[in-house]
């Protein structure tokens, strides 16, 4: 097998960067650019060199097979982040046998094939590496540190269990077989499907978390509602004019609000209008700010808008650089502001309090074919025996749904999915 | 010197089912056998099927195979196992008369063509490297073949135990074959240790038969073969007792007395056919348990009574038998005795059943850690079919796991090898719902006609069944009819604008076929055994679509072939006991691989990446 190697941090210059070598031959290349290694998972500073050149003094760390991240050999240098030093340790790296660059993904999957991941975790890592708030950090330490894959696993054990049940009854008839199994079966399934059920709704908001809430501003043209997004985002993300109905497309701005990601979307104002252009702008609006996870709706007048508000939206009066009575928001003065910060943040981070183990579609899908199947495997439970044949394959196909989302089988269409849909470059 | 194509050491189940599937497929064969007394001879129960084991005999039978016409001719009570339950998980079973079992299973070897029943005992494997060439004889004889198929039961290092008496042997009065183990041990295999037991067998005139249940057979008696159409011999009833506190309390204090529990014997026992000594210890709460009395045939004396096999000595089994209401006067025949003895982990074979490191030899049967009749006799089919393929020359025959349950138990036993003695179960097919005793014919004879092991009859009577099963299909599935319809047929159907075929309808659990044919009254012309058949298909269909996604996905897994010589050593990421397993196991391709113990989704990804890798070199 090759030993790859690559850049683990990012492009450019930087305080320090790190080159991750992993393989076979990574302490023999190890040995070559710095002389001695640390021993096994230590550290120790150690002069870079290219035959009699010294390239830079950086930070060794040596890791052995498996304790690493790959669960090969693994070794890495933090060197100092400059770009001409990079590129000549990189081709140092290169010109000895048996090394080549890493493909995209590449210590990833090795981590998988090694056993040291499973695909949940592989996934999570994924969503770690482009976590860009505090709780998409959160969530994503979680399904790497494998706590999808328990709770399965967990649930898997409690369905084998009730599938045990139903087959004793089945293949050990002609025995001295006790007692109904049904009361325990039905229990087992209960209680699979109420988690399994929370879990798929719940994985709803975690999704949130992972791709960000969207927050509609609706409101009447000219409400200024472009001027709060530009006072939000601190910046002029939407072009602002005195006309009405300037802003026809949605524009979107996305922020970090205290760890929650949020994108706050700007949409065309809503009023009746001959032009066709901004026609189809608003009609996007609407459908857009119907299927965002918040509305702000900056009005004092509700009846003057084509959509009702439901019950967490927040509505505020428009401009109040211009009124008198204190209330309302303006993105002109930033008054109000901070206050609509606030009332969006509680918003979500009550859901967020509730977030599930998974954020895939994958997953739920899984999840929701288990879920599925232990319904109809429950009834058939309660109508008796005489159809135990089917409920006992309907907690089978449950069974490898849960399987399928852990990654136990079907290997290659599992495989595919995985390596086309994973993020590369990590 | 004789020379035959396959050689087959043994006539127990394994070896008639080998030597009769070998005849068939035109190979010259030989079944050598200490005595022609011995061949088809039931050792354990009187009985044969069951759940998973009726499936396998069912499917012995739809390839032509013997087990199931004998066992017909020699029913004398038949009961068809969870009839009120769906017919998938049906199982044909019979209570077998020892003698004409035997009998008729002598008079099918010596009328079968092809075949050479040759009296002797085989002492020596004649070896030309590690390819074996021939047998020897107990008389010196040397017979040359092909191939041999070995199926000689738990003579390896048999020991028969009774209380703290022990002496060598196989079965009862059989001597075992100090040579020819110790040939076998000269290849090396790896060997493990199992165990079983029998009970005492009782004398039907001392039973007091008149205090005692009474369990009779069904009325109308599923048969294990399809060409079977009425009954052979006279029928009788089993009796039902139990063991009660006073029984369990001698078993109890005799159990240092055990050979299982004196810490006589060191083999694993089947979990789920305990000796009574097993049950009193294991299941200590429960204070009786059932025993069925089961006479072992029509003319003799003998019962056998299934439920309290034991390894005690023989005062203590007059004591406990007499402990159990009915049995108070009871003779013993024959004690109840325990017997442990050497299997060949199944791993070591093939999917045809040939060992892997010593080529032309076919194992089957209890040498490879199985137990039952009908396990043996399955897997004896399967090496003497592939045991004439390879000695003609023909592509292996093999039996994979979304199509029959041999292909379930083969997989099994060479993926995953046994940790006990392995018995059948439907549990155990993934695919049951297709996987049916009632359809074994036709999941199974088109292949059995490919290979030309079927007689002219057997060929006839399979093309009606499946051109009249086709044409019922069609008439079923020509017309669809409106919920308006199919209610004032006197079908309840929810008024959802959906309209079904007869077939679709006969999906609801509750719709009998009498039923559509008010729907549809030209359906009344399809012959009544055809309309059970279409019924039990469509019962099912729904679920079978669903599940051939599932075969699809395993199907191509299998596909991803694993090379001959693929070298698991060396490639990084697979922990050394899994890279052992492998090398010793050899799974011929991925989805078997996915099945061994121990596997990972992370170590099959890495097999997989390997073998695309190999492909890509090797094209």
């Amino acid at each position: 097998m090759d030993t790859i190697f690559a850049l683990a941090t990012a492009q450019g210059r930087a305080g320090v960067a790190v080159v991750r070598v992993s393989g076979p031959s990574a302490h023999h290349a190890g040995r070559m650019l710095c002389g001695a290694l640390p021993d096994a998972s230590c550290f120790a500073v150690r002069a870079v060199r290219s035959g009699d050149e010294l390239l830079d003094r950086a930070l060794v760390l040596t890791f052995a097979a498996p304790h690493s991240f790959t669960g090969e050999d693994v070794i890495e240098l933090h060197l100092h982040g400059s770009i001409a030093i990079l590129q000549r340790v990189l081709s140092v790296l290169g010109e000895i046998e048996g090394l080549r660059l890493a493909e995209p993904g590449e210590f990833t999957r090795r981590a998988l094939e090694n056993g040291k991941m499973d695909l949940a975790q592989v996934e999570g890592l994924a969503d770690l590496i482009d976590a860009e708030t505090e709780f998409q950090r959160a969530q994503a330490m979680q399904t790497v540190e494998g706590a999808l894959s328990k709770v399965v696993e967990d649930w898997r054990a409690r369905l084998i269990h009730a599938a045990s049940l139903l087959e004793v009854t089945i293949d050990f008839a002609d025995e001295d077989v006790p007692v109904d199994v049904a009361p325990e079966v039905v229990d087992l399934l209960a209680e699979v499907i109420l988690q399994a059920s929370d879990e798929v709704s719940r994985s709803y908001v975690a999704e949130r978390v992972r791709s960000g809430f969207e927050v509609a501003i609706v409101g009447l043209p000219n409400a200024g509602k472009s001027t709060l997004l530009n006072a939000l985002a601190g910046r002029d993300a939407a072009i602002t004019s005195e006309f009405a109905g300037t802003t026809r497309d949605v524009i979107e701005v996305r922020m970090d609000l205290d760890g929650l990601p949020v994108t706050f979307l700007d949409t065309a104002g809503l009023r009746d209008s001959d032009d066709h252009v901004e026609a189809i702008g608003i009609e996007r609006a609407i459908a857009r700010a119907r299927t965002a996870d918040l509305r702000v709706f900056l009005t004092d007048d509700m009846s003057a808008l084509p959509l009702t508000p439901l019950p967490q939206d927040i509505v505020v009066a428009p401009k109040a650089d211009l009124r008198s009575d204190g209330t309302g928001v303006s993105g002109v003065t930033g008054a109000g502001v901070t206050d609509l910060v606030q009332a969006v943040k509680a918003v979500f981070s009550d859901k967020v309090a509730h977030a599930g183990l998974t954020s895939r579609a994958r997953h739920r899908t899984s999840l929701q074919s288990a879920v599925a199947a232990l319904e109809t495997a429950q009834d058939l439970v309660k109508q008796g025996p005489e159809v135990y044949d089917l409920a006992a394959e309907e907690l089978r196909i449950a069974i490898r749904s849960l399987e399928f989302l852990v990654g136990r089988i079907d290997v290659e269409n599992l495989l595919d999915e995985i390596f086309s849909s994973f993020c590369l470059g990590k | 010197m004789k020379h035959f194509d396959v050689l087959v050491i043994g006539g127990g189940h394994a070896g008639a089912e080998a030597a009769h599937a070998a005849a068939r497929m035109g190979a010259n064969t030989a079944l050598v056998t200490m005595t022609l007394s011995g061949i088809g001879i039931m050792s354990c129960n009187p009985a044969i099927g069951g759940l998973g084991k009726g499936h396998l005999v069912r499917e012995i039978d739809a390839m032509d195979g013997v087990m199931g016409k004998v066992a017909d001719k020699a029913g004398i009570q038949f009961r068809l196992l969870n009839r009120r339950k769906g017919p998938a998980v049906q199982g044909p079973r019979a209570q077998a008369d020892r003698a004409i079992y035997q009998r008729e299973m002598l008079a099918a070897t010596l009328a079968q063509p092809n075949l050479t029943v040759v009296e002797g005992e085989v002492v020596d494997l004649k070896m030309t490297g590690t390819q074996v060439t021939g047998v020897e004889l107990a008389d010196g004889t040397l017979i040359d073949c092909t191939t041999v198929v070995l199926t000689t039961g738990t003579f390896l290092r048999g020991i028969i135990h009774i209380g703290e008496e022990k002496r060598s042997g196989g079965r009862m009065g059989d001597k075992a074959s100090v040579r020819l183990a110790e040939r076998i041990d000269s290849f090396g295999l790896p060997l493990g240790r199992l165990k079983t037991g029998t009970p005492p067998r009782l004398d039907t005139r001392t039973i007091n038969w008149s205090i005692l249940e009474e369990q009779q057979g069904d009325d109308d008696p599923a048969f294990f073969s399809f060409e079977t159409t009425q009954l052979f011999a006279r029928q009788v009833s089993c009796g039902i007792t139990h063991t009660n506190e006073r029984t369990h309390e001698i078993i109890s204090k005799n159990l240092s007395r055990s050979a299982m529990y004196g810490g006589h014997i060191d083999g694993t026992g089947p979990r789920y056919c305990p000796s009574i000594e097993d049950k009193v210890v294991r299941f200590a709460d429960k204070s009786s348990h059932q025993v069925f009395l089961e006479p072992e045939s029509l003319t003799g004396n003998t019962v056998y009574p299934n439920g309290i096999s034991t390894s005690l000595p023989v005062d203590v089994q007059h004591d406990y038998i007499h402990s159990i209401v009915g049995l108070e006067e009871a003779v013993i025949l024959q004690p109840g005795y325990a017997i442990e003895y050497d299997y060949v982990d199944p791993r070591a074979l093939d999917a045809s059943l040939q060992l892997r490191a010593t080529s032309h030899l076919f194992l089957a049967g209890q040498i490879n850690g199985t137990t039952g009749y009908e396990e043996a006799a399955a897997q004896g089919m399967v090496a003497g079919l592939n045991a004439a393929c390879l000695a003609q020359g023909r592509d292996p025959v093999h039996f994979g796991r979304a199509t029959s349950y041999i292909g379930v138990m083969i997989d099994d036993l060479t993926t995953r090898g046994v940790t006990e003695p392995y018995r059948m179960f439907t549990s155990r097919a993934e695919f049951r719902l297709s996987l049916r005793a009632d359809n074994a014919d036709q999941r199974l004879t088109p292949r059995a006609i490919e290979l030309g092991v079927v007689s002219e009859g057997r060929r006839r009577l399979f093309e009606a069944k499946r051109d009249a099963l086709e044409a019922g299909y069609q008439a079923m599935t020509r017309e669809k009819y409106s919920p308006k319809q199919i209610t004032a047929a006197g079908i309840a159907v929810k008024e959802d604008g959906t309209r079904r075929t007869p077939y679709q309808l006969l999906a609801f659990p509750d719709v009998q076929f009498s039923d559509v044919i008010r729907v549809q009254p030209d359906l009344d012309t399809i012959d009544p055994p055809i309309q059970i058949q279409l019924a039990r298909d469509a019962l099912y269909a729904n679920y079978i679509d669903r599940q051939q996604k599932d075969i699809d996905r395993l199907q191509k897994d299998e596909a991803h072939v694993i090379p001959d010589g693929f070298v698991y050593a060396g490639i990084s990421g697979l922990s050394n006991e899994l890279t052992s397993k492998l090398e010793r196991i050899r799974p011929s391709n991925l989805a078997q691989a996915a099945r061994v113990e121990g596997m990972t989704p992370a170590a099959l990804a890495l097999l997989l990446a390997k073998l695309r890798q190999h492909k890509k070199k090797s094209a």
